[in-house]
């Protein structure tokens, strides 16, 4: 009984094993982009760190002044990341080995081409559109903040000061504006003084920043950060120092971050359906054996009965031909006393 | 509210107290985080999103609830019928498990109003945070039908109460099915984020091993309950529960050995599959072996011991070393392991008001188990819906069932 349930157990759970497994080296293809899509270049070697990016960005979206002024530059000295308050910052990285001077990196939303935050929304409210921005509806949030736990670049924030409706906030590569027509370029784009920020189609960025690469040899690393990590994005960065450096990471891979759950999910419908019958299946197994178990045992229970019942039958016979064979001896005892009595008494009266 | 302090005794015992003021600050607590919102009680931050909200109230807190399914499974599939009047507590404590999770929830989204949304309005199928809130969801239900015959034989309706009780290995099944996914999902979720989670506790196998390490806990929280509840409430506790009460804290535990030797095994394999061994002499790496040896392998050591020796006292101390190994390993995965490349001074630590939350959750858990198992047939079948089948060479007892209602053993109070 308990080694028959055991080993139920560990069948059940072998299989469970093994299904994961399989389903899990199972992933969807790679996904090239949206044809068409726009993006942004970003070009280390031409960034000045004067914040106008920053500046036009908060114009444009209408965010709420920062504390310190965007042209005070002291606030450069810490390394800061993206807020509900602010959709991009630039960043300053000193003393990396080989380069000059300090080296500045805008950060903001890096628009991937499958997105982590997209397929992390149980509502999904991101969309990718096919103009290349990853753009979000608040229609339908529920503030639950796994896409912030999602994104590998850290950039979605989350209003937490607001009581009714806190927002996801995030850079929307000025989506609205551009479709609406009130803006041709992104507003950082359009407020960089050096032309550190090039806005275009991704494939006619991707083009640009090979031309610069053989243009001025030497001046850049022969990579471009964002063609393949995490599946690519629609934002893009050469630099002249390693991208880790400049807080891009370097460890994240090629592979896109739907593909690391899909495994997961794909489980999910062979869960569904072989679970339920191997668990019934169990179940039979355990109803059928605990049947012939009960069975056996009435039978048990009936043979027992039926030699009881002979038994005592056999018994009451031989008791009663024991007291036939008592009563017959003791008749012919007592016969015999009789007669032996008669044969006295004859004796006797023959004196 | 369920303190059922006789009349003329003084409601001021320490447990009262102790109560009250867990319930007065949680109330506290919670009218701040609803006027003031998430930053005026929560430490979050815009790199931890999930604070202790997460990792205990949902995470612990699913995993912690796994005795449901564990135990009817045991019971109605498996066909271990001597474990039949456990199932009826670990139902209740499951079902107010689960509910307890989705009430801590509104506390933790930002617009709670939403959180059909994901089922009503808008789905989202390739998130495994969907996966999760549906089967919770459709768990959350399951558990209320199979809990609800406890009220209806309180109640005395007998239809409707013998109609789900037909049910019930349907029910059973789905909710094994249930389980399985959204126990591993909790796992899942953390996929999506390799770069963010230290090596150690980021696996492929995730699902495997919360799925895995959720029955341990289930098991073991089954014992744990069964103890606490046997000290305070004796008195509602019939015969065949306290007869087969021995046999399902020595089969439980036999079970909760095998199993937790069983994730034991799978985390070396992760560790191997993935080849980080060598992170294993960093400080990350002892910590990782302190929660690997001191609370995977020594429980399962413990409850191996207690069963050969057969030792009441060992078991518990298996359950409970266990349970707090899951609440560990929970922590470690969500919140120790996730953004461990960030500087300390970024890192997360909760406020005093999100455990004071967490607190009064699981406060307001117990307080309402223990009305439920005083008043409804929990530790005992009711004598007009008696079930229990005697076993062999045992005599059919009339049923010897005292009504001890309204008036709860001593024990049951003031501590
Ligand atoms: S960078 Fe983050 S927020 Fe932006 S699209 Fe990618 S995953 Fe989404
Ligand atoms: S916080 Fe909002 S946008 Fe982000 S995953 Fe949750 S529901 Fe989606
Ligand atoms: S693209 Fe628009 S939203 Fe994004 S950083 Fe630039 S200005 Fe801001």
């Amino acid at each position: 009984m308990k080694r028959r349930a055991f080993l139920s157990l560990l069948g059940a759970g072998g299989a469970a094993c093994l299904l994961g497994q399989s389903a899990q080296a199972a992933g969807p293809k790679e996904f090239p982009g949206y044809p068409g899509s726009f993006g942004v270049l970003f070009d280390a070697t031409r960034c000045i760190g004067c914040r106008r990016c920053e500046a036009g960005c908060n114009q444009v979206n209408g965010l709420p002044a920062p504390p310190e002024p965007f042209d005070d530059l002291s606030v450069l000295n810490k390394t800061r990341r993206t807020n509900a308050k602010t959709y991009t910052i630039v960043n300053r990285y000193d003393n990396i080995p080989g380069a000059a001077g300090p080296v500045f990196r805008k950060n903001q939303c890096q628009h991937c081409l499958e997105p982590a935050c997209a397929s992390s929304c149980f509502v999904r409210a991101f969309t990718k559109t096919p103009q290349g921005a990853v753009t979000w509806d608040g229609s339908v949030c529920v503030g639950c903040r796994y896409c912030m736990i999602a994104c590998p670049f850290d950039i979605p924030t989350f209003e937490y000061g607001e009581v009714i409706s806190p927002r996801i906030m995030k850079c929307t590569m000025c989506w609205d504006h551009i479709t609406a027509g009130k803006l041709t370029v992104p507003g950082c784009v359009g407020a960089c003084p050096v032309e550190a920020l090039v806005y275009g189609k991704r494939a006619d960025l991707l083009r640009i920043a090979r031309g610069r690469f053989a243009a001025f040899p030497g001046r850049y690393l022969d990579h471009i950060y964002g063609e393949h990590e995490m599946g690519g994005t629609n934002w893009l960065y050469i630099s002249g120092v390693p991208f880790k450096d400049i807080g891009l990471r370097e460890d994240l891979g090629t592979t896109s971050a739907p593909q690391y759950t899909s495994g997961a999910l794909a489980v999910v419908p062979i869960i569904a359906t072989a679970w339920p019958a191997l668990l019934v299946g169990v179940y039979a197994i355990h109803r059928r054996m605990d049947k012939v178990a009960h069975e056996e045992q009435v039978q048990a229970v009936t043979q027992a009965v039926a030699k009881a019942q002979e038994e005592a039958a056999a018994k009451l016979a031989k008791a009663k031909a024991d007291a036939a064979a008592d009563k017959k001896s003791a008749i012919e005892r007592e016969v015999k006393k009789a007669l032996e009595e008669a044969a006295k008494a004859q004796t006797e009266e023959d004196k | 509210m369920s303190t059922a302090t006789p009349m003329k005794k003084t409601w001021l015992t320490p447990f009262n107290i102790i109560v009250g003021i867990i319930l007065l600050v949680g109330g506290f607590v919670t009218i701040l985080r609803f006027t003031k919102g998430l930053a005026g009680v929560t430490n979050l931050t815009d790199n931890y999103p999930w604070g202790i909200w997460i990792s205990f109230d949902l995470l612990c807190g699913v995993a912690l609830a796994a005795g449901g399914f564990t135990t009817s499974a045991a019971c109605y599939i498996f066909g271990l019928k001597r474990f039949h009047s456990a199932v009826r507590p670990a139902i209740l404590t499951a079902f107010l498990g689960y509910s307890l999770v989705v009430f801590a929830l509104h506390y933790d989204v930002g617009r709670p109003w939403r959180l059909p949304y994901p089922f009503f309005v808008q789905s989202g199928t390739t998130s495994v945070l969907f996966e999760v809130g549906l089967c919770v969801f459709l768990y959350l239900i399951t558990l209320f039908v199979e809990w609800v015959p406890s009220a209806l034989e309180w109640l005395g309706f007998k239809k409707p109460r013998n109609v789900i009780v037909r049910m019930t290995l349907a029910l059973t099944i789905f909710g094994v099915v249930l389980s399985t996914m959204h126990q591993s999902s909790l796992g899942a979720l953390y996929l999506i984020a390799p770069s963010k989670m230290h090596p150690l506790w980021y696996s492929m196998f995730l699902p495997l091993f919360f799925f895995v390490s959720a029955i341990a806990a289930g098991l073991s929280m089954v014992i744990f309950e069964g103890t606490l509840s046997h000290h305070y409430l004796h008195a509602k506790m019939d015969k065949t529960y306290l007869k087969e009460h021995d046999g399902v804290t020595f089969g439980f535990a036999k079970g909760a050995a095998v199993v937790l030797v069983v994730y034991f095994f799978i985390k070396i394999v992760g560790i191997t599959l993935d080849n980080n061994w060598h992170y294993l002499f960093t400080g990350y790496g002892a910590w990782f072996l302190f929660e690997l040896l001191g609370f995977v392998a020594l429980p399962a050591f413990l409850y191996a011991m207690a069963v050969r020796e057969h030792n009441a006292c060992l078991v518990r101390w298996g359950a409970v070393i266990t349970v707090l190994g899951i609440v560990l390993n929970r922590f470690n995965v969500s919140l120790v392991a996730f953004n461990w490349q960030l500087p300390p001074a970024q890192k997360y630590f909760p406020s005093w008001m999100e455990i004071a939350i967490s607190v009064f959750i699981v406060t307001l858990g117990l307080l309402v188990f223990r009305f439920i198992a005083t008043k409804m047939p929990i530790f005992y079948e009711h004598p007009n819906f008696r079930e229990h089948v005697p076993h062999e060479g045992e005599e059919e007892e009339a049923p010897e069932f005292v009504e001890h209602e309204l008036k709860p053993h001593p024990q049951s109070l003031g501590h």
